[in-house]
């Protein structure tokens, strides 16, 4: 059975993670609810006049799987897959609205034809004339990991040899407010927030897009091989540890073989305990991390958590800002990360050096 | 490859709400295309669409949603396909082994945001409804009604869907990682899609005739389908039902356009090529093909010129598009063709293309356009998306 490699990261945030080392121009914001990405030079990547057409999260895909592919140094992949949790939702708004307001007439497809969820993949697909395997999975908070598992078997398989993988969600503007409505999303003018000691539900929200080139040899680019992913849709907080000592368990580890766990802390009161409960009882003397106070909370929010845990396996190196102990470890070889949504979702994954 | 075995179906689409009431309707060319009842639209008297007469009051009714549900209709049908498949794999304790349920969507719960959208700041009681929109809301509440707790997906390739969620579910099996996977997809009609194919121009104002030289566009529906799939290990210990086996699959994209497909169909000509590598079949060896046979002027092109360099100098087996049936289901498409190809197999039946005329004039291809019996060993079936997503599975006999 083939090996899975991360030969190539490129990563659009809510920081500058572009054209930096690492974190280094990380900063936290705790004044507002809702984090905008810090957009790169699209016009280095895509012509004006194709990018003026492009949705947001189109145009971030693109770039952020330019860099992972040039990053891993490889011109073409075998396949393309993508997670995303809500797609071109700015585009799904836009049709939506002038289907509204305009009672069903004067209608123009080109908002139809970006907001189905398969167009970021689509696109890239397009731009690269990659005619290769070619998925989109969209559930939620485990839509990348479902994309990392499906290319994890593809190169297993050897039905693969690179694979490009990414997850990708942009804000749209009337979905962020109906967010705010059923309290997805913490309430406006409640600032300062903070993750790590809110008392309060819903989360910060953010967007990005996080594109990774998987391969089944190791070479110089080489940042982490990727162990193991598990996709548990319900699991109640007392389950959590049993779950991840099994999962660990199978890929012949045990907790204090982890050199770094990377949980989803987004703030949100009502289901941090499942994170809480690691950090403070069998990870205590394990370096816990966190990252949704940098990128915000999102569906493929996620991806950035993969992106920085790649990142470290490299560097060998863990930023201050994204520590939630102080524990530390003279080397990091084995990364832990997981993820859920409101008690559903959950996702366990496993990088080694 | 002996093919991953299914054990369980269930359906529910405008041509009936069981396996059993679906075949009655394809061998007695009951259609389901009619006029749109359940969702007001200016287009109502222009186009045709396959629904289910049934409202989602019914829907609540029958899946004894309680009233403070948020389901939306995509997941009720949704729900409905998924119990009936798990309850005709005679599963009764659904977490006994490694179990998955991988779903298809093409817009998730827009139904209930396309109908609630404006007024979620006046009435606080619709607000429970802002979750629905989530692509993964289906596939959660399927989970739930089961009762199941492993691994739950969703893929969204537009009308291809449904295929790449079976040939997910396939891969899971063969490789160990599930013993046992509910696969499937469901989409309600919505009108947001109802327009978006409205701007496309590709919706047609008659019953859709594919295959046809002068074909329209398509009628748009809706419809859910799940399968059960399960490794040889329970088949065997259980002494399981083989209904047929998923014995090849095949995904590729055509990269030439966002919503249309390519003339010479490279996509869906990669698609089944890939599909026969896995099978280890020859083209020859199929002995009914379900074609996506949309009645677009684009897809059936590029489909029938793929079909035509798959098949080279060798004569094309009986195929037929079962969409004037149910019009074009989307998502849900390629679950309800698996449901028709295995029926196809376990009752040696190609069903009819119906209102098929004239033979289009790019190539000789002639649908079967009347019920035929025949010993059906091999099924292939094809499902196309926007963004190029082209899949092709190809099912035999137990």
């Amino acid at each position: 059975m083939k090996k899975t490699y991360i030969n190539g990261v490129g990563c659009i945030s809510t920081q500058k993670t572009f054209d930096t080392v690492f974190l280094e121009e990380a900063v936290v914001n705790h004044d507002e609810n809702v984090l905008a990405i810090v957009p790169p030079a699209y016009k280095e990547y895509i012509s004006p006049a194709a990018s003026r057409r492009m949705a947001k999260g189109v145009k971030n895909g693109i770039v952020a799987s330019a860099l992972a592919m040039k990053d891993a140094n490889v011109e073409n992949v075998d396949a393309i897959i993508t997670g995303t949790g809500l797609g071109c939702i700015e585009d799904s708004e836009k049709f939506l609205k002038s289907i509204l307001d305009n009672k069903e007439e004067f209608l123009t497809p080109t908002s139809f034809i970006q907001s189905t969820h398969n167009t970021v993949g689509a696109q890239i697909a397009l731009l690269q004339q990659c005619k290769g395997y070619n998925f989109t999975y969209v559930n939620g908070a485990v839509s990348f990991e479902s994309a990392l598992l499906d290319a994890k078997m593809q190169i297993e398989e050897e039905e693969a040899n690179s694979i490009l993988v990414g997850g990708v969600d942009e804000n749209g503007e009337y979905t962020t407010a109906l967010f705010k409505l059923n309290g997805r999303i913490k309430a406006d003018n409640t600032a300062p927030y903070d993750v790590l000691t809110s008392t309060t539900s819903g989360a910060v929200y953010g967007e990005g897009a996080s594109f990774f080139v998987l391969e089944n040899e190791r070479k110089e680019s080489t940042y982490a091989e990727l162990l193991d992913i598990a996709i548990v849709n319900t699991l109640a907080e007392n389950e959590i540890e049993a779950e991840i000592t099994s999962f660990l368990k199978s890929n012949n580890l045990e907790i204090s073989d982890v050199d770094a766990l990377v949980l989803g802390f987004d703030g949100n009161a009502t289901f941090e305990n499942y994170y809480k409960n690691l950090a403070e009882n069998a990870f205590a003397q394990t370096p816990v991390l966190y990252y949704k106070h940098l990128c915000g909370e999102y569906d493929t929010a996620s991806a950035f958590a993969f992106w920085m845990a790649t990142k470290i396996l490299k560097t060998q190196e863990i930023p201050e800002i994204i520590k939630v102990n102080s524990v530390s470890k003279s080397a990091y070889k084995t990364i832990l990360l997981y993820n859920q949504l409101n008690g559903k979702n959950h996702s366990f994954t496993l990088l080694s050096k | 490859m002996k093919g991953v075995a299914i054990t369980g179906m269930g359906i529910i689409s405008s041509i009936g709400n069981s396996v059993e009431e679906n075949y009655h309707s394809l061998i007695e060319n009951k259609i389901g295309i009619s006029r749109i009842s359940n969702i007001s639209t200016v287009h109502a008297d222009v186009i045709k669409v396959g629904e289910i007469k049934k409202t989602n009051d019914d829907l609540i009714a029958e899946l004894n949603l309680n009233s403070d549900n948020n389901f939306s209709r995509t997941a009720m049908i949704g729900t409905l396909a998924a119990k009936q498949a798990v309850e005709n794999a005679g599963i009764t304790s659904i977490n006994e082994f490694r179990t998955g349920l991988i779903s298809a969507t093409s817009v998730g719960g827009m139904d209930m945001t396309e109908k609630h959208y404006y007024d979620y700041f006046e009435k606080p009681e619709l607000v429970k409804y802002i979750t629905c929109h989530d692509g993964g809301d289906v596939a959660d509440k399927i989970a739930e009604e089961l009762g199941l707790k492993g691994m739950v997906t969703t893929i969204s390739t537009a009308c291809s869907s449904a295929a790449n969620a079976i040939m997910l579910g396939a891969r899971l099996i063969k490789t160990g990682k599930l013993d046992r996977v509910i696969v499937g997809g469901a989409d309600g009609l919505a009108k947001f899609t109802i327009n978006g194919f409205k701007t496309l121009m590709i919706l047609s104002d008659d019953y859709n005739k594919p295959f046809d030289n002068n074909r329209k566009g398509l009628n748009l529906g809706e419809a859910a389908a799940f399968l059960v799939l399960e490794s040889d290990e329970i088949v065997e210990k259980q002494n399981k039902k083989v209904l047929a086996r998923v014995s090849g699959y095949g995904n590729a994209n055509d990269a030439f356009h966002q919503t249309a497909s390519s003339e010479n169909g490279d996509g869906a000509f990669l698609a089944m090529k890939k599909a026969f590598e896995v099978s280890g079949l020859k083209p020859s060896e199929i002995d009914y093909i379900n074609v996506h046979g949309t009645a677009t002027p684009n897809n059936d092109l590029s489909e029938g010129r793929a079909l035509r360099r798959i098949y080279e100098n060798e004569t094309v087996p009986d195929f037929s598009s079962t969409k004037p049936f149910t019009g074009h289901t989307l998502a849900a498409a390629a679950a309800i063709e698996a449901v028709y190809s295995v029926l196809a197999i376990q009752n040696n039946v190609v069903y009819p293309n119906l209102n098929f005329e004239t033979q289009m004039e790019e190539f000789d291809l002639t649908p079967q356009t009347s019920l035929k019996n025949k010993n059906i060993e091999y099924v292939l079936s094809n499902s196309f998306g926007f963004g190029g997503n082209c899949s092709t599975l190809i099912f035999s006999k137990s």
